[in-house]
């Protein structure tokens, strides 16, 4: 039986955070009245002409710098043709054969180590409109307010092997245009979304199967299913003997299934050729330089020195830096918890306490509702003895659910760890007399009542025991 | 002292002067070019639109503002736009039925900067479709007529605004050229036109044809008044990203420069086979005119001028069949009454919407375009555009201004070319190349054929070198009158 490599490539639509449109000075903000920002040249009135924003380009560049790519000296928008109801000019301002972008890698983190992934190009277009279906019975609805929105389309080598290195890539891109502030990363409002190409071939073959393009991936789980959906339906049409055809296919999430939209021969012919309204664009050493400069911290650089300085984990490393937003809490919380091995216990906590959390509530790290301070009092506590670590992680909770500050959750809830001598003595004693067939068997050298007898004792004190403290007491009195 | 009916032939600083000196209100001025409309524009269909009250009421406040001495020079002198600027307000159609709806929301700077100047719209001139024609024959609201010969067409496309001037139905008015839109219609009407260089005229709000080439320019009677409307016209334009940034001219500085020395360059091309033999003689004549001034004629060779049309006739289409694409009928103008679907809504409205120039020329484009021919045809024309504007570079180390002929033949009949698209794109076989290379080209008026119909020369010079042009055709028609000359048909009320 074969054994199938899932070969991927993505396109990813990164929505680029300026505050004006690619071609015009409309607001780009989202959720406005229908076409209440939409201008003459977004509405395409006869003899309007673009004007390219420059701060596109800029943040164009911020990505590609960030990436490692080469950004030539002169890229070209070209016209793409085709003839749709929301997209006015009948054309969209793309780039084709230079675009602003090219080549560059992104390092992704993977349970099996860290996978460099190679970038065919990233280019600047602008987005269309959307239609209303459904809205106006009988006609279709258009609002322009998106219309020339600036899109920096990104696009992977096929060097993805499977759905989840496909959305670590996804999750690491979106962590980078998130981190280098050019993309608001709002994947419901559709400023991040992806087109999965998929492939599938037999495990060791150099040649790729053929492609189906699956468009408008939306969320990181519709990017995994789509393309564990797609898999499997061409590795089930090839080993009953078909073939794939080449087409457009559509991820519909209700059914979680692909089918079809168009197929090769459907294909539209662009015509792309070199929009004669706009000048190539122009990009000099000393404009790189000064971007280059204005730039934050990479998450690369960030994570090395983490490891370096900190002492963590590359894996850890690369999963807090994943984000900036998360790094830069990371960061804080280190510097607040303070002391040394600080870092490490931070790490801990924000790996297994607070992204557990976030994920089981599928939130990103931005809704994120415990402070840095509360969190490093949390710390502080647990390395101060006041907390143990258990009774820390109900603390924790306690945190999550915005229940205030750490100190008065402690007093409020009696979670205070005991550690006075005398109190742990008398709940010893009650242990004692309560079991003495137990204490017996003990000192008969079962050596496992030891074990039971700690129970009873954290549970006579409610859990609030200092473990190490009261297992040290307990051998004693079983010793004498 | 001039009579008032004799105010049509006043030159543009003339009736500047005599505006502030208040000899003449800017309605009266506006009065009696809209009665010359009312009386000809039904036998010369020079106007689309007109407005009457919309021009006296530009009128009124450019009296208003010369009262108060707040005019600048052109304030309250009327002009005519050619129907492809967007003018707020006003039915704006580019000659086509696709727009026969549409009233533009805004103005082109073009027509932003007019207004600003104090100038008054009398309306908007009649073009061939898209500015797709060299006849004037492909309009939606019917051709123009030559007013020197109402069986000639006007040339085109900007044959509304040629045929305005020529007639006496405006002092001036602005025009685009492509391919010769300006020069050959300005040639074949007997007035003056001239297309400045690429990037000197913002296109903001001038309906996109071939976006590479388009430019706006003036139409007028004379050098002295082209060179004025240029100063208004001209300078750059945050919105036209093409448009070119440079410091503000006087495009009259250099009219009086005498010619003595001045070095005239004959490209051979331009006459050889396929010039008319009445044109080539006129040609002759004003250089021996120029020649008494002092200039000399040297030889040159523009090798690739024969490859103009070919080329052009790839890249033009190209780029239309794009910039028509907007025309789909969601947004605004014309929609197909009847549909079943998307896709049929677009099929009829386009179909109804364009004439057959404008959808041969948008197949045209649609296939240069397509996979597999895109090399072939589109790279290999941006390379012979290339080969042309570097023919003239050569060209412009020899002489200071290149002079041909701006038509190898005077006004043709209506109807004569009209069902040979590639006759009819050979009357255009001077003036395209200049548009390929970017260059400023003039037509001026230098005699009439044996049937009375006028004879244009072509000068065509190196990057902004309008008012140089300017200063050679003002030299010309300070000693030349073709340019005074009145059609016979229209000489009623003028006093000649």
């Amino acid at each position: 039986m074969t054994t199938w490599e899932i070969v991927v490539g993505l396109e990813i639509h990164a929505q680029l955070a300026t505050r004006s449109k690619i071609f015009s000075a409309s607001s780009t903000a989202f959720g406005a009245a229908p076409n209440s920002q939409a201008s003459a040249v977004d509405i395409a009135l006869p003899g309007v002409l673009p004007v390219l924003n420059k701060a596109a380009v800029e943040y164009a560049i911020r990505f590609g710098l960030a990436v490692g790519a080469d950004i030539p000296p002169r890229s070209v928008f070209a016209r793409k043709n085709y003839f749709y109801p929301d997209l006015p000019k009948g054309y969209q301002i793309s780039q084709m054969d230079d675009p602003i972008v090219q080549g560059g890698r992104v390092t992704i983190v993977t349970e099996q180590g860290d996978k460099q992934v190679r970038l065919t190009r990233a280019h600047l277009e602008e987005d269309a409109g959307k239609s209303l279906h459904g809205d106006y019975p009988g006609t279709t609805g258009i609002d322009l307010n998106r219309a020339g929105t600036p899109l920096l389309e990104i696009v992977s080598e096929p060097e993805l092997r499977g759905a989840a290195e496909a959305v670590a890539y996804a999750r690491t891109v979106h962590g980078l245009v998130t981190w280098l502030g050019i993309c608001d990363g709002n994947m419901q409002e559709g400023s991040f979304r992806c087109d999965a190409n998929v492939s599938v071939r037999p495990m060791g073959s150099e040649t790729f199967g053929t492609r189906c393009e699956i468009k408008n991936l939306n969320s990181f789980r519709f990017l995994e299913r789509a393309i564990l959906f797609e898999a499997q339906r061409q590795i089930e049409l090839l080993e009953d003997g078909g073939r794939v055809r080449q087409e457009t296919r559509l991820y519909d999430a209700d059914r979680d299934e692909t089918r079809t939209m168009r197929s090769k021969e459907d294909a539209f012919d662009y015509r792309y050729f070199p929009d004669p309204d706009l000048l190539p664009v122009v990009v000099d050493d000393a404009w790189k330089a000064k971007i280059a400069a204005s730039m934050p911290e990479l998450p690369q650089a960030m994570r090395a020195r983490w490891v370096e300085q900190y002492g963590l984990s590359a894996y850890d490393a690369g999963i807090l830096t994943s984000n900036r937003v998360m790094a830069e809490y990371f960061e804080a919380l280190v510097q607040v918890v303070g002391g040394t091995g600080a870092a490490k216990l931070c790490a801990n906590w924000m790996m297994g306490e607070l992204l557990a959390a976030l994920n089981r509530y599928e939130l990103p790290f931005s809704a994120n509702p415990v402070t840095v301070d509360r969190l490093a009092q949390l710390i502080q506590r647990v390395q101060d003895g006041t907390l143990s670590g258990k009774l820390g992680k109900t603390v924790f909770d306690a945190l999550w659910q915005n229940e205030g500050e750490v100190d008065a959750i402690i007093e409020a809830r009696g979670l205070r760890q005991v550690s006075d001598s005398t109190a742990l003595a008398v709940v010893l004693d009650e242990v004692l007399a309560a079991f003495p067939t137990q204490v017996a068997d003990y000192r008969a050298g079962k050596e496992k009542m030891l074990g039971f007898l700690m129970g009873q004792a954290m549970k006579l004190s409610g859990g609030r025991a200092n473990p190490q403290q009261l297992n040290d007491m307990l051998l004693k009195k079983l010793q004498s | 002292m001039m009579t008032e009916t004799g105010i049509t032939e006043v030159g543009l600083a003339g009736l500047s002067r005599m505006l502030a000196k208040r000899q003449v209100s800017s309605v009266e001025l506006t009065q009696e070019f809209l009665r010359r409309i009312t009386q000809w524009n039904p036998l010369i269909n020079a106007f689309i639109t007109v407005d009457q009250e919309r021009s006296l009421a530009d009128a009124r406040l450019a009296d208003t503002l010369l009262a108060s001495g707040k005019g600048s020079l052109l304030t309250g002198i009327p002009l005519a736009h050619k129907d492809i600027f967007c003018a707020d307000g006003w039915l704006t159609t580019c000659g086509s039925k696709m727009l026969s709806n549409f009233v533009a929301p805004y103005d082109a700077h073009v027509v932003g900067l007019c207004k600003a100047a104090g100038m008054v719209l009398l309306g908007k001139t009649n073009m061939d479709e898209f500015a797709m024609g060299s006849s004037n024959e492909t309009s939606y609201y019917g051709a123009v007529k030559n007013p020197w010969d109402i069986a000639a067409v006007p040339g085109g496309s900007s044959g509304g605004s040629a045929a305005a001037v020529a007639a006496r139905l405006t002092p001036v008015a602005t025009g685009t050229d492509t391919g010769g839109s300006i020069r050959q219609p300005a040639a074949m009407t007997g007035i003056t036109g001239l297309k400045p260089t690429y990037g000197v005229v913002s296109r903001y709000g001038m309906i996109a044809f071939a976006s590479s080439l388009d430019q706006a320019g003036p139409m007028a009677r004379s050098a002295h008044d082209c060179a004025l409307l240029m100063n208004v016209m001209a300078g750059h334009d945050a919105r036209d990203s093409t448009s070119l940034q440079r410091p503000a001219e006087d495009y009259t500085r250099t009219l009086d420069q005498p010619l003595a020395g001045f070095r005239i360059g004959l490209p051979r091309e331009f006459f050889a086979e396929g010039l008319g033999s009445e044109v080539a003689a006129a040609i002759e004549s004003a250089l021996a005119v120029l020649r008494g001034l002092g200039a000399k004629t040297v030889d040159i060779s523009l090798p690739n001028s024969a490859l103009s049309i070919p080329a052009y006739y790839v890249l033009a289409p190209a780029e239309a069949s794009a910039n028509l694409s907007r025309f789909d009928g969601v947004r605004y103008g014309y929609r197909a009454p009847d549909y079943v679907d998307l896709d049929d809504m677009y099929e009829k409205t386009r179909a109804q919407g364009f004439g057959d120039e404008v959808r041969r020329r948008i197949m045209i484009g649609t296939y240069v375009l397509s996979h597999g021919y895109y090399d072939a045809y589109y790279v290999k024309a941006q390379q012979v555009r290339r080969l042309i504007a570097q023919d003239f570079a050569r060209a412009f180390d020899e002489c200071d201004v290149i002079l041909g002929p701006t038509t190898p033949e005077t006004a043709f009949d209506f109807g004569s070319k009209s069902d040979d698209p590639v006759a009819m794109y050979l009357s255009d076989i001077y003036t395209i190349a200049v548009n390929l290379a970017g260059l400023p080209g003039m037509s001026v008026p230098s005699g009439f054929d044996g049937r009375g119909r006028p004879i244009g020369l072509q000068l065509i010079g190196n990057y902004f070198s309008e008012a140089r042009l300017l200063g050679v055709a003002h030299q010309y028609q300070q000693v030349t009158d073709w340019h005074a000359r009145v059609p016979t048909l229209v000489r009623e009320g003028v006093s000649a």
